[in-house]
């Protein structure tokens, strides 16, 4: 039986520690400092409710088992990842879904987290309800911390119904045409020549905008274009081989990036956070989520 | 009874009058009784001078001077919360948005508008009018509210059930901290790198900050939509179907319960045409794409005739459907025409469970003698019961009191939580430590004190703290009633 409290017990009260999932994004942000000790979140699914549309998980839990319970009664959860990824690191990393349009962002889908602080004590973040406006919105903090505020143990997010179809077009119309001709479809990226689109829904709606857009040349395609494996922001330019997620913003691309400059003022509370979660630097040391170009 | 103006106030009237001019402050006996309240039941509260600023430079200049000062700063919108969020505590210089109702800019193309903080609800969803676009938040205050509220609560409303409540539509916001800096929190497209700070913000209940300006996001209109009204024997009937809806794996634009107390009321007001003999009555909205609401359609009557439903009236054109809606957006006006007070509640629990913990809580008024009538998100299991009372009984708000706090027990031990949306303020302040523990709260005081750490920003509301709100906090104990 997994708890709360070994997690807690593994993690301690003191010295420098950080916690591994599936590793497949272990450098992100800087190199983890070689003297911190490495710990695991426990794994496993505790329970999926697919009525209220929750399930609750420990973060070890890789993405890929994840998604084959929650198939099972034709639902999903936002996280996505190389395989090996985990809760934790998925949610730790926070990334948006190419899918994000249709499926929300992970910062909305997680509902409840249980972490272990700095101190070694365990703290609850957010509520299992699917609503909540109690007290403030420390999940949204943990979404994207490269464990820099508390270590997870157990979450609950937010499940979605799983389309009944999905398709991909490819072709020549502009993002911003092929956002007029259809109605909030799921995904559109564009690679500086064409746009890749994502339809999702019931199938006779997703076989008519696709009909519509087939009007305008686009192609049915097995999936999304190879994403490469850097990220950037959008600044007005694609480089050669590079994608953009029109509704995040980002570019996907090969070749080092740096991360941006951020005003001093963010960069103040955003230490002052720091600070008052692990006054000592002993989570994740080595670890900043400004050093992510995007 | 006249209380005593703080010392010193005469200097502080000054210093903000000489920053940002003499009609944008207001430090007159009638301008503080005015600002002590909000739309919740608290009283007791003790406004300082009222600045009307204009600009985000202006809100840095009255932060700045309060602080000089040694007051606190308390932003307010519209002041239609319902927890107290805006209510002053201990004289501080009360700023408020009302004059920020600009619509600086809307980009159709991006789906992005940035807008002062004042500018109410409504306003900006009128001003979208042809563009195809839409705010999606409707919080039935939408008339009245600010967006600036609207995020400092994270308001919810109908549509925030399939399209999330407002922190999902904040992209970015201008914010004036305590040390009267300005920073720009989120990014128009995507997320800014680093800590959601933009995420932390909304919801703070003006404990962070200051919004100044705020781009939000825009949703497009759907191309169909559908509103059904179904009617029900009974409300666990309704509610057993809302459950069965959401577990049939559609997700509606909008799922709302209203009870027979509450339909009589409404249709008394508005005649939208609701059956006066249903036990209660669901609302259900559809949208999206022809063939999808048409199934969904048809996913609504089978889960409703499985619970016993009655009549199912789908709208058959706009008109009809707005009759229906506004039914529902006017039911708190309506109580409040039959009701000598009343004290909306505002829980959450899990959509499973709905049933039976409206049973509970309708047993709980009967135990305390009070009448309570439901009209509420039943989509999310955002419970908002409400309790009629009159307060020249002896005794009676002993009752509601009682009635209330066991509202939030029986949510908690129903795996729910102690707001939806109204947020805690002070209203709730003394339940928290219910649902978190002392852990659970430190961690949250980390991030506040983040954000604040001269805790300038509206201090004692959310955290349950010994300290009293004002001289009169025996006061905030008793209720007024909501009078909207
Ligand atoms: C919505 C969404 C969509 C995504 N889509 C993609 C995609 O399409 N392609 C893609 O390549 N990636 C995607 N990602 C990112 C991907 O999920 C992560 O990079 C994931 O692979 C990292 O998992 P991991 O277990 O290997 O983490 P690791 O590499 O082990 O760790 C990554 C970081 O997370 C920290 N961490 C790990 N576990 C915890 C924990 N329990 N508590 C606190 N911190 C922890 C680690 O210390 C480290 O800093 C997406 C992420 C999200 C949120
Ligand atoms: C009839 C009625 C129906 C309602 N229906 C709903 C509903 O359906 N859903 C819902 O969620 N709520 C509802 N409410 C509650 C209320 O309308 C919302 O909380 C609303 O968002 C408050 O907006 P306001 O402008 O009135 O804010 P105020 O009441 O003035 O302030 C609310 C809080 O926000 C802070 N604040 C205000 N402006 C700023 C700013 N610019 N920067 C930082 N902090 C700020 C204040 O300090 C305070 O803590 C209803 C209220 C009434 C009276």
């Amino acid at each position: 039986m997994n708890s709360m409290e070994d997690f807690r017990a593994e993690v301690g009260s003191s010295g420098p520690v950080c916690v591994k999932g599936g590793g497949t994004r272990w450098s992100l942000g800087g190199e983890a400092n070689t003297t911190a000790r490495v710990v695991h979140a426990p794994d496993g699914i505790d329970s999926h409710d697919p009525a209220e549309m929750t399930v609750a998980v420990w973060a070890g839990t890789t993405l890929m088992t994840l998604a084959e319970v929650l198939a099972e009664k034709r639902q999903e959860v936002v996280l996505d990842g190389p395989p090996g990824s985990t809760v934790g690191g998925s949610l730790s990393v926070g990334w948006n879904s190419i899918r994000r349009q249709r499926i929300g962002t992970a910062r909305d889908s997680l509902l409840q987290a249980e972490c272990v602080g700095a101190d070694g004590r365990i703290f609850k973040a957010g509520g299992p309800t699917v609503k909540n406006a109690s007290g403030y919105e420390l999940c949204r903090l943990l979404v994207g911390s490269l464990g820099t505020l508390a270590l997870t143990g157990r979450v609950i997010l937010r499940t979605r119904p799983l389309p009944e179809c999905s398709l991909w077009l490819r072709g020549a119309m502009s993002p911003v045409e092929v956002e007029r001709s259809c109605y909030r479809p799921s995904s559109i990226l564009w690679d500086g020549s064409n746009s890749h689109v994502c339809l999702e829904g019931y199938g006779a709606d997703v076989e008519s905008e696709a009909e519509g857009l087939a009007e305008h040349g686009m192609v049915e395609v097995a999936g999304p274009p190879d994403l490469p494996p850097d990220r950037d922001r959008w600044s007005g330019d694609l480089p050669q081989g590079a994608v953009l997620d029109v509704a995040t913003g980002v570019v996907h691309r090969h070749g080092s990036t740096v991360a941006p400059e951020v005003d001093p003022a963010v960069k103040a509370i955003a230490r002052r956070l720091k600070t008052n979660f692990d006054p000592q630097g002993r989570l994740n040391p080595g670890r900043d989520p400004y050093q992510i170009s995007a | 009874m006249a209380r005593e103006v703080p010392a010193g106030t005469a200097d502080l009237v000054a210093d903000l009058v000489a920053a940002i001019g003499a009609d944008r402050v207001a430090a007159g006996g009638g301008a503080r009784h005015l600002y002590a309240r909000d739309s919740s039941i608290i009283e007791g509260g003790h406004s300082g001078p009222v600045c009307f600023p204009g600009s985000t430079d202006q809100v840095a200049d009255c932060v700045r001077v309060a602080v000089a000062h040694g007051r606190d700063f308390v932003p307010r919108g519209a002041g239609t919360g319902l927890s107290g969020g805006a209510v002053p505590c201990n004289d501080p210089v009360v700023i408020a948005t009302t004059r920020m109702n600009q619509i600086h800019e809307v980009d159709v193309e991006r789906r992005i508008a940035w807008v002062g903080p004042g500018v109410v609800n409504l306003d900006l969803t009128r001003h979208l009018a042809g563009t195809g676009l839409h705010f999606a938040p409707d919080p039935s205050s939408q008339q009245a509210s600010t967006i600036g509220g609207n995020l400092a609560n994270n308001s919810g409303g109908p549509h925030c059930l399939a399209y999330g409540v407002t922190s999902a539509h904040v992209a970015a916001v201008e914010v004036v901290l305590s040390d009267a800096s300005t920073v720009v929190l989120g990014e128009e497209v995507g997320d800014a790198v680093g800590y959601d700070l933009r995420g932390a913000f909304v919801g703070g209940e003006g404990t962070l900050g200051v919004a100044t300006r705020i781009a939000v996001r825009l949703t497009p209109d759907p191309p169909v939509v559908m509103t059904l009204l179904l009617d029900f024997k009974s409300i666990v009937d309704a509610a057993e179907a809302v459950t069965g809806i959401i577990a049939a794996g559609i997700v509606p634009a909008a799922l709302e319960i209203m009870d027979q107390k509450v339909v009589h009321a409404v249709e008394k007001f508005v005649s939208a045409g609701y059956p006066l003999d249903a036990g209660a009555v669901l609302i259900v909205e559809l949208d999206g794409l022809p063939a999808g609401v048409a199934r969904e359609v048809e996913i609504v009557k089978r889960v409703g005739a499985d619970n016993g439903v009655g009549t199912v009236r789908v709208a058959a054109d706009n008109a009809e459907r707005e009759l229906i809606w506004k039914g529902r957006k006017n039911a708190f006006g309506a109580i409040a025409h039959i009701a000598p007070r009343y004290y909306l509640h505002d829980t959450v629990v899990p959509r499973t469970r709905l049933a039976e913990v409206i049973e509970q809580v309708n047993a709980a008024a009967e135990r305390h003698d009070l009448i309570v009538m439901n009209v509420f998100h039943a989509g999310d299991g955002n419970l908002h019961p409400l309790l009629m009372f009159d307060p020249r009984e002896p005794g009676t708000l002993e009752r509601v009191h009682a009635a209330g706090e066991e509202i939030v027990r029986i949510a908690i031990e129903a795996g729910g939580v102690l707001s939806g949306e109204h947020g805690i303020g002070l209203e709730k302040r003394r339940f928290m430590s219910l649902l978190f523990s002392p852990d659970d709260l430190a961690a949250q005081r980390a991030l506040r004190d983040a954000f604040d750490p001269l805790g300038r920003a509206n201090p004692l509301k959310v955290f349950p703290t010994g300290a009293s709100c004002g001289d009169v906090a025996g006061l905030t104990e008793v209720p007024e009633g909501v009078w909207v």
